[in-house]
């Protein structure tokens, strides 16, 4: 009887495979558990429509585990097909030990700016190995009631930008700019390398820091910390112990007018906010400079240098450096924006806001994340830290700087 | 003629599974993070270094300065624990074992719930009472007049650490609290009608009788302390996060660790690093211990009924 059973159970297990071994199954590894519902309702539905025989599952870990799991399942040899890559060292270190492929010979990687592809390739460019999917753009988003009523207009230069702050106080219904140090990476985030680029010229000064050919006491590198220092007196009663989360809720009750923020803040605000919203990139210094954006790469998708279904993988791959998928993505997760060359239409008017300085400024990423956070001391950390003491007053803007240079030379040798 | 005693095999049998047990997932670990802070990374191979990792640790002005602002962190956490909470928990346990005080087994309940509580919660309930924008503490404070009186505590760097300190000692009053008072209830009654017939009552009695009898217990829930201040994280971790703001002065020897050796945000884990950090957390607390037992343990008198 028992052996009847095993023998069922085996040959159920034979049949079943062979039924669905004419399809080939891929496996996504991800971080994006919050993504779950728009990969098998909008995204997977839409390739495999196109692809008869490929099916996708994706099997997203828990943010916090990702970078472990996916460690361990690498070494074991039982990922999944598809690996999605944080930006920089993370996914060069798993590109270094041979588990992604090089893809830098897929036809979809023209569709993209050596910018978006430069958090997923080696140092010198010559190889890349994940497909850019999306990127969140730094900014400041407002509440467009409080501006209409206290009939303000959008600040555009530095000096409109501290007149509408000072106007704001003066009214003294809101609280002019909802940010705190007490979580410290906003004050970095979306402080510093928000407005950071505009001083240091975006991509210019960014490689310049990295070639070692200017210095993070240079003036352009310490001016955005001397703006800083001046937002201090637009924060909220007891900015210092305020958290992240305290920021959100300010801004989205209505109690502040202007929010430091990153797109993917979007559709958080869309669903908490009961105004009308908009955003502005960080004012520059007068009236025609050109701009810059931090346009930060934030997540992309590479192939397992062990799958065994690399063709169908490669024909997933493609369709993700398409315009179809970027359209897709773009309009399901508005806030994070597709990386594509192509423009995409999106529906959201927040996200277009947003998306649309990339036709107008220049953009670059964030300073302190490609090869400089690679030693100890961590610039990024350090200026978590650096820029919430210097909203806090607690460190001047040049020592501030004086401190994290220090640091960067202590290790990376074009510095020192 | 002298007969062998026959080898007790029922001795080891019955110590085998706790000895096995406690080595496996206690004693080898220990050793192994020992070990561990002897290596470092050269390239892709680990070689043995020596105390080359103590010599960065402690000789680096980067590492050093961490640490020390930690070590002193540390200590000035301990040392409120020792002011603060001890001395309260000894009050409430001599409160508490009078036998004129009514719903005594109410208030011990109430003072030692916030022991059970999860850090997660504490850290977490504290962090809103004193929002600035949320909390009810500024409203109170208001209440009374003396909204001049509030800061925003988490967010100070002078303040901060005091203020989790007190939070910590908010929760674990109850300790002290419950051992003093097994203390108190284990002291003999003869001991005490003794006393009140040569006159001595109230609170010449507590000095007199009561606290010398208590003493080996104070000095046992100093010891706790110490060890459980020494080792605390979760606390800060939960309330300030990893970078133990605002500028490091939360930071202590636990966030220290699990920054280096965990990693944090872009910062990559240093296991060799971290584990250096570790053995001298581990040297500390020994040393602390050690002082203890043979310095003080050793002189306290003990009274036997």
């Amino acid at each position: 009887m028992t052996r009847t059973f095993r023998f069922a159970l085996l040959a159920s297990t034979l049949l079943g495979g062979a039924a669905s071994a004419q399809d080939v199954t891929l496996t996504i590894e991800s971080w994006r558990n919050d993504d779950l519902t728009i990969w098998q309702d909008t995204l997977i539905p839409a390739f495999e429509a196109q692809n008869p025989g490929i099916k996708v599952v994706f099997a997203p870990t828990a943010p916090a585990e990702y970078n472990a799991a996916l460690n361990s399942k690498l070494a074991a040899g039982s990922a999944g097909d598809l690996i999605t890559c944080r930006p920089f060292d993370a996914s060069l270190e798993l590109y270094n030990q041979g588990h992604l492929t090089d893809l830098s010979g897929l036809a979809a990687m023209a569709n993209f700016s050596p910018v978006a592809k430069s958090a997923w390739q080696t140092d010198d460019g010559s190889a890349t190995f994940c497909v850019p999917m999306a990127s969140v753009i730094h900014g400041f988003i407002y509440n467009a009631d409080a501006f209409a009523e206290l009939g303000l207009s959008v600040p555009t230069t530095r000096d409109e930008f501290f007149a509408v702050l000072d106007a704001i106080k003066a009214d003294g219904t809101y609280i002019p700019m909802a940010m705190g140090t007490n979580d410290q990476w906003e004050a970095a985030t979306m402080g510093y390398n928000n407005i950071g680029p505009n001083y240091w010229k975006g991509e210019e000064g960014r490689l310049a820091l990295i070639a070692g050919e200017q210095s993070l006491t240079d003036p352009q590198w310490v001016a955005p910390f001397e703006e800083l220092a001046r937002w201090k007196d637009y924060l909220g009663d007891g900015f210092e112990a305020q958290t992240y989360p305290d920021s959100q809720n300010l801004f989205t009750l209505g109690r502040a007018a202007i929010y430091p923020a990153g797109s993917w803040e979007i559709s958080g605000f869309n669903a908490q906010a009961g105004f009308k919203m908009g955003a502005f990139p960080p004012p520059v210094a007068a009236a025609g400079d050109t701009c810059y954006i931090s346009d930060h790469t934030d997540i992309a998708i590479g192939l397992n240098a062990k799958s065994p279904n690399a063709e169908a993988a490669t024909k997933f791959l493609e369709w993700v450096g398409s315009a179809e998928f970027a359209t897709l993505y773009a309009n399901a997760l508005p806030g994070f924006f597709s990386l594509n060359s192509t423009p995409v239409e999106m529906q959201d008017p927040l996200a277009q806001e947003f998306v649309s300085w990339r036709g107008k400024c220049q953009p670059t990423i964030r300073s302190t994340y490609q090869i400089l956070s690679r030693g100890t001391p961590n610039l990024e950390n350090e200026t978590w830290n650096a820029s919430a003491n210097v909203i806090r007053g607690s460190e001047t803007p040049a020592d501030a700087a004086k401190r994290l240079q220090d640091g960067l030379a202590s290790w990376y040798a074009p510095q020192q | 003629m002298a007969s062998r005693k026959p080898f007790r095999w029922h001795i080891g049998v019955f110590l085998a599974p706790a000895v096995l047990v406690y080595t496996a997932i206690m004693i080898i670990p220990l050793f192994g993070t020992l070990n561990l802070s002897l290596y470092n990374l050269e390239g892709q191979n680990r070689i043995f270094v020596g105390l080359a990792n103590f010599a960065t640790l402690f000789g680096d002005p980067r590492w050093s300065d961490a640490f020390w602002n930690a070590l002193w962190n540390n200590c000035w956490f301990f040392l409120v624990h020792m002011a603060i909470q001890n001395p309260i928990g000894i009050l409430l346990a001599a409160l508490l074992s009078s036998p004129r005080l009514r719903m005594a087994a109410f208030y011990r309940t109430a003072i030692f719930i916030p022991t059970i509580l999860s850090f997660v919660i504490v850290g977490f309930v504290w962090k809103l009472i004193l929002s600035p924008i949320w909390g009810i503490a500024p409203g109170m404070l208001d209440a009374v007049g003396l909204k001049s009186l509030f800061a925003p505590w988490l967010g100070r760097e002078e303040y901060a650490l005091t203020t989790l300190a007190l939070i910590s000692v908010w929760q674990f009053v109850g300790i002290p609290m419950m051992l003093i008072y097994a203390a108190l209830l284990s002291i003999p009654d003869d001991v005490i009608e003794a006393a009140e017939m040569d006159g001595l009552t109230g609170l010449s009695q507590f000095w007199k009788i009561k606290l010398p009898l208590i003493l080996p217990s104070i000095g046992i829930i100093s010891i706790l302390t110490f060890v459980g201040n020494f080792n605390a994280f979760d606390l800060i971790y939960v309330s300030q996060g990893a970078l133990a703001g605002p500028d490091f002065s939360t930071d202590i020897l636990g966030t220290f660790l699990y920054r280096t050796f965990f990693g944090f945000q872009l910062q990559l884990g240093d296991p060799h690093m971290g584990a250096t950090i570790a053995t001298a957390m581990f040297a500390i607390i020994l040393v602390g211990v050690c002082l203890y037992l043979f310095g003080i343990q050793t002189r306290l008198r003990r009274y036997q009924f």
